[in-house]
């Protein structure tokens, strides 16, 4: 058995690619780049598995690692936090050249017993028996694994049901009814709740993002339209600058001399931009 | 291009995986270094599988898998449960048995 050419070429490409985004696992800050680095390498590996005559394990490995664990991984990533830096403060003095040297250490080690050991002449896969590699394999674990095989079901099995027990909360108090939340919202009127749906955020004549308040109906900016969590980030858009923007253009367009009309104010203007 | 290439490329992933684990304090970073382990285990099984003409390294392969993707699930699941006790992903902060 020979390796082709082109088995070659793909190696020396995607063997570099697939080191440097493994490293960028040891680098990156977010551990969301860090998801998206060992996307990479686990698909150059679907691929590789692909070119070593092994397509049903390159299908599993697209199926089962990037679309089942890669995602489950950005899942709880979306739960733990997205923003969620890692320190790159050390509480160990020295565990990064430790680290470091341990790593290169078993690199070198596993990469010496390789180079010293002799391997047969590469048979390949070609004298299967006739069949595709999916028949192969499940030739192989009928014949050989069964109980192999049942052992792994009853342990995702018991995996999906640990998954389930860990992850559930039990439910403390009693689950608050209709009545109860409706109540609670009138008990609350005094300490300025309103009853109503929250207002929109405000539409102008250039601008109707979500961070742009609406004005009342006495042209104050209504904080509570924009959502709370752009309040929070403080990306919120002063409503003043908007309405100070938006009359220039309607004094321009009406051509309007700044004279007569001495009290357009935010206040004033209000009929005519929104 | 000789076969052993590939399990060069599978040392090398695996070495730069078990220094995930050991270097960084994002529990689901180190978590990704496992995995990377355990995919280059993989590339090696293929490649031995190819090396002696015989199927079985991949139907180990596929056992390593399957046994990746159960192990996902409880460890996520523990991660999540730990984020929701302490409010915090990182290795540093799981220390109830120190002092």
């Amino acid at each position: 058995m020979t390796v082709s050419g082109g088995e070659t070429v793909l190696f020396w490409v995607l063997a570099p690619l697939m080191v440097l985004a493994a490293s960028g696992l040891l680098v990156v800050r977010r551990a969301v780049h860090a998801a998206v680095c060992v996307v990479f390498v686990m698909i150059s590996l679907a691929v590789l598995y692909v070119a070593q005559e092994a397509p049903f394990l390159g299908v599993v490995q697209v199926v089962v690692y990037t679309g089942a664990v890669m995602m489950l991984f950005l899942f709880v990533l979306m739960l733990v936090g997205v923003d969620a830096a890692d320190s790159l403060t050390e509480t160990i003095r020295g565990q990064r050249w430790v680290g470091l040297l341990l790593g290169l250490g078993l690199a070198s080690v596993l990469g010496g017993v390789i180079a010293r050991s002799t391997f047969p002449p590469p048979r390949g896969l070609a004298e299967t028996g006739g069949v595709t590699n999916p028949v192969a394999l499940a030739r192989v674990v009928m014949e050989h694994y069964v109980v192999a095989m049942e052992v792994v079901g009853i342990l995702l099995v018991t995996a999906a049901v640990a998954g389930l027990v860990l992850t559930h909360r039990r439910r403390l108090g009693a689950k608050p009814t209709q009545r109860a939340l409706a109540e609670a919202k009138i008990a609350a009127l005094p300490t300025g709740r309103h009853l109503s749906p929250l207002p929109a955020p405000g539409v102008y004549a250039q601008n109707n993002a979500m961070d742009t308040p609406a004005l009342d109906h006495t042209g104050r900016p209504l904080e509570h339209s924009v959502p709370r969590v752009l309040r929070i980030r403080g990306q919120q858009r002063e409503a003043a600058e908007l309405l100070t923007a938006e009359e220039t253009l309607v004094h321009r367009e009406l051509d309007v001399p700044d004279d007569p009309v001495p009290s357009v104010g935010p206040d004033s203007s209000e009929g005519e931009t929104r | 291009m000789e076969l052993t290439n590939y399990l060069y490329l599978s040392v090398v992933l695996f070495a730069l995986g078990a220094t995930t684990v050991l270097l960084r304090r994002n529990t689901i970073v180190v978590f990704m270094g496992i995995e990377l382990m355990l995919n280059a285990t993989n590339l090696a099984l293929v490649t031995f599988a190819r090396m002696h003409g015989d199927v079985t390294g991949q139907v180990l392969a596929f056992f390593v898998m399957v046994v990746a993707a159960a192990e996902v699930v409880v460890g996520l699941a523990i991660i999540v449960t730990i984020f929701r006790a302490r409010r915090s992903a990182s290795v540093d902060d799981v220390n109830l048995l120190k002092s």
